[in-house]
């Protein structure tokens, strides 16, 4: 395996001036030179939404491409809890270095300190921008914003709007984003697929796109290419996920180069309704705000596991949480109580309903709660995540606990990206989730949509600024590249030619989602919220296995040039495949437990994540080399200067 | 945990010139504790397995926030539940109603096109958004959000209004496929707010016009809209959108008097 080190590009100095200094120095286009550049952004969320309303603004001839039949679909939409902001209106101490020094934290010091004291400092700006745009957020009576705390900070530093945060926050891009096209500098392509990245004379210049609704392969031709594609979760098969999300455009780019970082670190979040049977299709988030309130518990006897939970007396609940961790008690870090409620299951003290012969849930109750504040309190607090819970499951949390159970909800790996947030193919750049930029190995709550507002608001426009200025060498180098010109049809005959092979395997058996599911499973077992070299290995073995007899047996009805969605639905399985196997072999070779990646072989006698920073200090980016088995492996060496690595305790 | 098998009559149109017919399909064993979409999945997978096409139908996030998905479930617009996305509908609700036989159409809006069975071309309501659904602010520099308080009472209701997931089941339960509920929540969650005041007449005439042009028909309020509305968006913004209207045609009519 190669080993080169990777080069960040980060400015140095004092921590608090790299962002300003770097932008001070970055190179300008003219307002009346922006309209010549061509930017391609694949993706419509935060990320995506954002940076094209603010470039297409700017003046810069921007073309958005989404597979919804509208942007204002991304998944962004579902986020519920919150997003970050180191304002310190509640003037509890709040900063943008405590900001900063808990993401690294939380991150379990596998992040970048520039990209993350970056994102904190530009928290701040993002909700004055969305105010700006008619966000309502949640306020006081005395009219200013209200701000509550979330996923174990010791400030309340998150806003929200309801539940619905993600939402307001989307449509206030969405609107941005709309007035651009309105004024003619964005031009948006709705159900459209990115299938292959365009990469000519070293450099990203364009996609491949499938049109959803005719089938029609496409080639764009642009001058630099920006990823906001979102997370790969459904690698899981069930995730809180949207049915479409998919990685087919990061795993394309990194077939044609860039490198993959860290893709065993995926976040698995402890509070989602669990599966009621085999035809599960995705699994719903229950907020973790929930946890405030919500004491977890199972029966300490196997023999109650069926009992009516009401039933269940005192000394005979487990609220194994509690016990094990006194200070934090159901407030411990997402992974941690995750992690905790596989174990009481896996002893066979999981309660609901029985799928596949095994129960897999645990109690979320709210009695203790609802005898201390009341009813109306806690209706007021949950009343949404009550209702939602009741349609989705038939219960009644005011009544009978809630059955909650971890699923996969985030994906901290991604493409590899420098400070510019530019990949390692010139010209392609990346946002949002589809990077493994600013989280680490674990993202805190309500940090994922201020990181996608950032990147889309206030970096990418500027970097990719940079990159594209007639005063870089890059931005006049650029060779001309026509949309007749062989290397564009070529791609686009590749892509025609691995569609019409999916949608006429030699065997056809089975549907794209019956091998989806397989793949879903061993991911699951073997790379989820507890891994061992043993289960790896054999995850190793099986996933090639099923890759190739999904190539064989997948079956595809109706034709390629039309509305098809088994055949979206066979390209994004055939990318899963591949990405898999990528991470079970980064799980394997990350010889150390950190945030998200837990390896049983690596653990504190307290049953808690052991790092190995002398080994293990580095971001992992693998390079493509033909199959993902033989992936050469590079490492970008990551320093802490500002916070000294410790060991979490949550004791 | 029940199981039932149920017969679907589910509308087909291979593609906008198609004229489409209903088409019957059996369930079989269909769970309580399954989503209606589940549902539609499992018939799916085996009309592929059988060689046959599935059933094409928008759908994304499965939680009731995307608004892509739409069906008219036996004459309702996302089917029987209030204030449910036919997403999050589960099918006890339908075994509780006692239906064994389920009637599947796409929303039916001559602004709607029908793609292929149950997929539509809403992108109607994203050109309403454009012609002014938003504030002209451009990205950095604003002021500090505390800068300007709003009222709590103000900015519920502007939340209130921004609710809308944009899914367009008030077009389809509407008789005449009016656009009102939609068009008037976005007016009234910008036009509430103090930084949505400088451009209020001119967004309200602007989205409005874009309505009509869009070929959507009027709201002479059976309040379908309201019902079928799976965030319970309130009619009483229309009568707000009606007033805000009116007054900025009055306003424009002005402006032109005065120029001239
Ligand atoms: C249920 C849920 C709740 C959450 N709650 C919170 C929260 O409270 N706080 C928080 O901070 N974070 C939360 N998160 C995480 C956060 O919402 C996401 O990480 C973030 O919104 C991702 O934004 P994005 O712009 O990167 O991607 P997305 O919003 O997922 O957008 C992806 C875009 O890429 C497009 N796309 C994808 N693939 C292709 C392709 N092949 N071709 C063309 N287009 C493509 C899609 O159409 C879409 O427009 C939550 C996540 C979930 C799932
Ligand atoms: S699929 Fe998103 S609202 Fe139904």
């Amino acid at each position: 395996m190669a080993n080169t080190e990777l080069k960040s590009h980060e400015p140095t100095g004092p921590i608090e001036e790299r962002w300003r200094e770097h932008k001070a120095h970055q190179k300008l286009t003219a307002p009346h030179n922006r309209r010549k550049y061509k930017v391609i952004i694949v993706g419509s969320g935060l990320a995506g939404g954002a940076a094209a309303a603010s470039m297409g603004e700017m003046g810069y001839d921007v073309h958005c491409f989404c597979f919804q039949d509208s942007p204002r679909r991304a998944h962004s939409i579902a986020a519920q809890g919150g997003i970050n902001a180191a304002k310190n209106y509640p003037n509890d101490g709040d900063s943008v270095y405590r900001l900063f020094y808990d993401t690294v934290k939380g991150g379990d010091f596998r992040s970048r300190e520039s990209n993350v004291y970056r994102l904190a400092e530009l928290s701040v700006n993002i909700i004055d921008q969305a105010v700006a745009q008619g966000v309502p957020f949640a306020r006081e009576y005395g009219g200013l914003l209200a701000n509550r705390s979330f996923g174990g900070a010791q400030v309340s530093r998150t806003f929200y709007a309801r539940g619905q945060t993600g939402q307001q926050l989307l449509l206030g891009a969405y609107s941005a984003l709309s007035r651009q096209i309105e004024a003619g500098t964005v031009k948006m392509y709705p159900r459209h697929s990115m299938q292959d990245l365009i990469v000519h004379d070293g450099k990203a210049r364009g996609i491949v796109t499938r049109n959803l609704l005719n089938g029609k392969v496409e080639a764009h031709v642009a001058d630099v290419v920006l990823l906001c594609t979102g997370g790969y979760g459904n690698v899981f098969y069930l995730s809180t996920n949207a049915m479409g999300s998919n990685c087919t455009a990061i795993w394309q780019a990194h077939k044609r180069g860039a490198y993959m970082a860290n893709p065993c670190y995926t976040q698995i979040h402890p509070t989602c309704i669990p599966r009621s049977g085999e035809y599960q299709s995705k699994l719903t988030l229950m907020s973790e705000s929930l946890r405030n309130d919500g004491r977890v518990w199972v029966p300490r006897n196997k023999e109650d596991v069926t009992k009516d939970p009401g039933k269940i007396p005192e000394a005979d609940r487990y609220y194994y949480l509690e016990e094990k961790y006194g200070s934090f008690g159901n407030l411990v870090p997402r992974d941690v109580a995750s992690r905790n409620a596989k174990y009481v299951c896996d002893q066979g003290l999981g309660v609901g309903q029985e799928v596949d012969g095994e129960r897999r849930a645990v109690y979320l109750d709210f009695k203790t709660a609802i005898e201390r504040l009341g009813k109306d309190t806690i209706k007021e607090r949950y009343g949404n995540l009550f209702e939602m819970y009741e349609r989705i499951t038939g219960d009644d949390p005011y009544e009978t606990p809630m059955r909650i159970y971890p699923a996969t909800h985030y994906t901290m790996g991604g493409l590899w990206v420098d400070y510019n947030l530019q990949s390692t193919i010139e010209g392609l750049f990346v946002g949002g989730e589809a990077n493994f930029s600013d989280h680490g190995a674990n993202r805190l709550g309500a940090s994922a949509l201020m990181q996608g507002l950032a990147d889309g608001y206030f970096v990418l426009p500027f970097t990719i600024g940079d990159y594209l200025s007639p005063y870089q060498k890059t931005g006049v180098d650029l060779a001309k590249l026509e949309l007749d010109d062989k290397p564009v049809t070529d791609a686009v005959k590749e892509v025609e030619a691995r569609l019409e092979k999916l949608a006429n395997a030699p065997d056809p058996k089975h549907s794209p989602d019956y091998f989806h599911r397989k793949l879903g499973n061993i991911i699951w077992q073997y790379c989820g919220m507890a891994r061992t070299a043993e289960g790896l290995k054999t995850a190793l073995q099986e996933i090639p296995k099923l890759r190739e007899q999904f190539h064989r047996e997948v079956k595809v009805t109706g034709t390629a040039d039309g509305f098809n969605q088994t055949l979206v639905k066979a390209a994004r399985v055939a990318d899963f495949l591949e990405l898999g196997e990528l991470m079970c072999l980064d799980a394997l070779h990350r010889e150390e437990s950190c945030g998200g990646h837990f390896r049983e072989e690596h653990q504190t006698e307290d049953g808690e994540a052991k790092r190995d920073d002398e080994n293990f200090q580095y971001a992992a980016a693998w390079e493509w080399q033909g199959v993902p088995s033989s992936a050469a492996l590079h490492k970008e060496h990551l320093e802490f200067e500002y916070v000294k690595p410790t060991q979490r305790s949550y004791k | 945990m029940k199981t039932k098998n149920l017969t679907l009559n589910v509308w087909r149109q291979r593609s906008k010139s198609d004229s489409g017919r209903f088409e019957k399909y059996v369930a079989k064993d269909v769970n309580e504790h399954m989503s209606f979409l589940e549902m539609l999945d499992v018939v799916n997978e085996e009309l592929l397995e059988k060689g046959e096409e599935p059933i094409a139908f928008d759908h994304d996030c499965r939680e009731g926030i995307c608004g892509m998905c739409g069906l008219v479930i036996n004459g309702y617009a996302h089917g029987p539940q209030e204030r449910t996305t036919a997403c999050q509908l589960h099918m006890r609700k339908v075994f509780e109603l006692g239906w064994d036989e389920l009637w599947i159409e796409p929303w039916r809006a001559t602004s709607f096109p029908v793609i292929k069975d149950l997929a539509v071309d809403r992108s109607a309501f994203d050109r309403i958004m454009q012609a002014g659904g938003y504030i002209s602010i451009r990205t950095g520099s604003p002021p500090d959000a505390n800068e300007m308080p709003i009222g709590k009472h103000v900015a519920d209701m502007a939340m209130d209004a921004a609710e809308c997931i944009g899914c367009g089941a008030c077009v389809a339960a509407c008789p005449n496929a009016s656009a009102s509920l939609f068009t008037s929540a976005k007016v009234s969650h910008l036009g509430l707010l103090p930084q949505g005041q400088a451009e209020r007449e001119d967004r309200v005439r602007k989205m409005v016009g874009q309505m009509d042009a869009e070929g959507f028909g009027s709201c002479t309020n059976h309040g379908e809209c309201e019902k079928a509305c799976p965030k319970g968006i309130s009619i009483d913004w229309i009568a707000r959108m009606n007033r805000e209207f009116l007054k900025a045609m009055v306003t424009a009519d002005n402006e032109v008097e005065e120029r001239d």
